[in-house]
């Protein structure tokens, strides 16, 4: 009995002194925090992906609160939405923010850019960039071992087994860049999302001569500038044999798409085209609140229309 | 007992019964050259010769782009069409010198008589600016310029030039003809860059698989002071310079340093038998003796290809491009890249062509690792294969440093030796290049 009363008193009288002391310590070496980190971080959605250029969450948090204005600081997983509510705890306006997704440029399919040789090393672009050409003729396209796909941490990019390429899902894509960087080629470009997810990319990103472009791949851009003429709001330019479309300045006309004479020009998530006399229906209300438009883009995914 | 080098190594076949003792046949001019700019490591040559311009063989056509780049002078007698992109062996763009051949017209400077000249008494300086003036380079297959080698860094003296009659790599047996061809000019050659070099010693390494070599190049030695022939032990990657150092004069380069650390020059027979050419008879490097090969090839062979040559027209020469042929090769079977097209000139980087059928060109099966550290025990430079190559493929750049990937020969010997048949090399040059990149880019920033 004496031995338990022992222990429990000198148990207890240690405890005590470390609790009198670890409170003093405390106090001494207290580190001051702002709360609106904890608050802040609260709100993002914690995939820790790196995409908003920072370490990953928390330090995007401390970095919006020790911020002046939230100009530069953008979680691109949560977008608009998000970047509100951080605005909110914190005080600031948010500007407008266009939510972007990732977009593969290449349209080098399997009948387009003809096979001549194979492969049989290690599945990785990255070895595949460093080794050779490709297995097509072309040294700029897609090389179609999925670099892109290991990369991304949300499942939005998968191997179309048809065409061979990578196929980003709009609604899964979160911009966070990964596979931009993980792309060896430097095809996929982070792009305005659009509205309803509609949008008009370059699918190339050949900058050889037209000739030995269209030798490579019967969808390359010749660089033939058709699409720069017809372009009314000086949207494209062309650059090193190469049509290249300011996603800030294209209003979805849909024009350069008739006029490129090789397909480069994809119209992406447009309805189906209706009898000529009513034909583009180019949505010119931008809307204002580009937040909700993910929401919105459930029902267009269906009918993806591929030119 | 043989000498070999002592860490690591595999022991593929040789498989040189298809070409061996094939006498050197010249190639025929073919009508129209492409001159790549771009044939040795380091800057490329600038183009000095305008379209039009009617050049003979022997001149000076591009210029070094720097000191760690070499000369290169027209192979072909002719006219400039062009100076333009042309799409290498593996679809890559690289710039060339296109002409049409016209002729064979040489410059008179040029000594194209079959004597031997055994004029020794030259001045250094002026063997290392011969060297320099004529374009070069290392033709054992890294192609980096020989003038540098001649010029220790100031604080390094060379003790002894070792001389690479190894030709470890499977199917290659161009080194081999030229010793039995031109075992004496290759002796003269080596007296030539002792002179240079101020020293008194030489070793040539020749494997065991040579054993006429050997004989052929040990009388020709016998008569000459300071030049030993030593009989290697068959093994791969002997022909590497650190490998090849090791098994002649049991010295190890330290991790990093250059050979001349350690007091040695090494240079392949094919380059001495250039300097040869160069110093006494005034002809520049403009051809190469390239080895054709392979089982089903109609007539394999060793070849004196000029360089800008198709290599299509080369091919024809050995029999043309066999039906079965499931991997065509630059170089041998270890260290070689797989072509995508032949369509490309042949140049100073091309040792050999080698046409595998189909059946054997195929990777095998991977399967998982099993950790039995076999690629730790081939590798010849004392490197842990299986586990760069995982931080190749975890992205671990500054792993990677500091487990000394720059140390990498891309000899092959891991995934050679591999029982899961692991892509290591393919992961391992991989992230070799990228830390490289990583390195060069830090350099830049320090300087």
């Amino acid at each position: 009995m004496n031995l338990i009363l022992i222990s429990l008193a000198v148990l207890g009288v240690t405890g005590l002194v470390a609790a009198v002391l670890l409170y003093f310590v405390a106090q001494k070496f207290k580190v001051e925090e702002d709360p609106r980190i904890d608050e802040v971080q609260e709100a993002l959605p914690g995939a820790n992906c790196g995409g908003c250029g920072f370490a990953g969450c928390r330090a995007f948090a401390e970095s919006c609160v020790k911020a002046d204005s939230l100009d530069g600081l953008l979680c691109p997983v949560g977008g608009a939405p998000t970047m509100k509510t951080v605005g909110e705890i914190l005080g600031m306006a948010v500007g407008n923010i266009d939510p972007k997704v990732a977009v593969v440029r290449c349209n080098g399919t399997c009948e387009a850019r003809p096979k001549t040789s194979t492969y049989d090393g290690a599945k990785s672009c990255q070895i595949l960039h460093n080794c050779y050409v490709g297995e097509s003729a072309c040294p700029f396209g897609c090389l179609g071992c999925g670099d892109c796909v290991a990369a991304c941490e949300f499942d939005a990019i998968y191997m179309n087994p048809e065409t061979g390429l990578p196929e980003v899902d709009d609604e899964k894509c979160t911009s966070c860049g990964k596979c931009v960087k993980a792309c060896p080629r430097n095809i996929i470009e982070l792009r305005k999302k659009g509205p309803k997810s509609r949008r008009m990319v370059v699918m190339c990103v050949n900058k050889d001569k037209g000739a030995v472009a269209r030798k490579a791949c019967t969808n390359a851009c010749i660089g033939c500038s058709k699409c720069q003429k017809v372009c009314e709001f000086d949207a494209i330019t062309i650059e090193n044999n190469l049509a290249y479309i300011d996603y800030n300045k294209c209003r979805l006309c849909r024009k350069c798409e008739d006029a490129c004479p090789t397909g480069a020009i994809h119209a992406v998530n447009f309805p189906p085209r209706k009898p000529k006399a009513e034909a583009p229906a180019a949505p010119k209300a931008a809307p204002a609140n580009n937040a909700t438009q993910p929401l919105n883009n459930t029902k267009q995914n269906g009918e993806e229309v591929k030119a | 007992m043989k000498a070999t080098f002592r860490i690591g190594g595999v022991h593929p076949h040789d498989n040189k019964q298809y070409s061996v003792h094939q006498p050197i046949t010249e190639c025929p001019l073919p009508a129209k050259a492409i001159i790549p700019l771009v044939q040795h490591i380091g800057a490329p040559a600038q183009a000095v010769v305008e379209k039009g311009q009617k050049v003979k063989v022997g001149e000076l056509i591009a210029k070094a782009g720097g000191f760690v780049s070499a000369n290169i002078h027209a192979p072909f007698s002719g006219t400039i069409t062009k100076i333009d992109t042309t799409i290498d062996a593996w679809g890559m763009k690289m710039p060339a010198i296109f002409m049409d051949v016209e002729g064979d017209e040489w410059l008179e400077t040029i000594d194209r008589s079959k004597d031997i000249v055994r004029k020794l008494d030259y001045d250094p300086k002026a063997i290392i600016d011969k060297v320099q003036e004529a374009g070069i380079v290392g033709l054992g297959g890294a192609c980096f310029p020989t003038h540098v080698k001649l010029l220790p860094p100031p604080g390094k003296t060379a003790e002894v030039l070792i001389v690479n009659g190894v030709e470890c790599e499977p199917y290659l047996t161009c080194d081999h003809q030229l010793m039995l061809e031109h075992g004496e000019e290759i002796i003269i050659g080596i007296q030539l860059l002792m002179r240079a070099l101020n020293i008194e010693k030489a070793i040539i390494g020749i494997e065991a698989n040579k054993p006429d070599a050997i004989k052929h190049m040990t009388a020709l030695a016998s008569k000459v002071l300071g030049i030993e022939v030593k009989a290697l032990k068959l093994k791969y990657p002997q022909g590497g310079e650190k490998q090849l150092i090791d098994a002649c004069i049991r010295r190890q380069v330290p991790s990093g340093a250059l050979p001349i650390e350690v007091g040695a020059v090494v240079d392949n027979v094919a380059t001495i038998y250039a300097v040869y050419e160069a110093v006494q008879k005034n002809k520049p490097l403009i051809s190469r003796v390239m080895t054709v090969t392979g089982k089903s090839l109609a007539k394999p062979g060793n070849y004196d290809v000029r360089f800008g040559t198709p290599l299509t027209e080369v091919v024809a020469l050995a029999g043309g491009v066999p039906e079965d042929t499931g991997k065509v090769i630059g170089g041998g079977p270890m260290m070689g890249r797989a072509m995508s097209n032949i369509d490309m000139p042949s140049n100073k980087r091309v040792s050999g062509l080698l046409f595998l059928p189909e059946a054997e060109s195929l990777r095998q099966e991977i399967t998982n690792c099993v950790r039995c550290g076999k690629c730790i025990g081939a590798c010849p430079m004392g490197l842990e294969p299986w586990l760069l190559s995982k931080q190749a493929w975890h992205s671990m750049w500054d792993e990677m440093e500091d487990h000394n990937i720059m140390d990498c020969i891309e000899c092959g010997c891991c995934q050679f030796t591999c029982p899961s048949h692991l892509p290591l090399l393919d992961y391992v040059r991989m992230g070799k290049a990228k830390v490289g990149g990583i390195i060069r880019a830090r350099q830049a920033a320090n300087k």
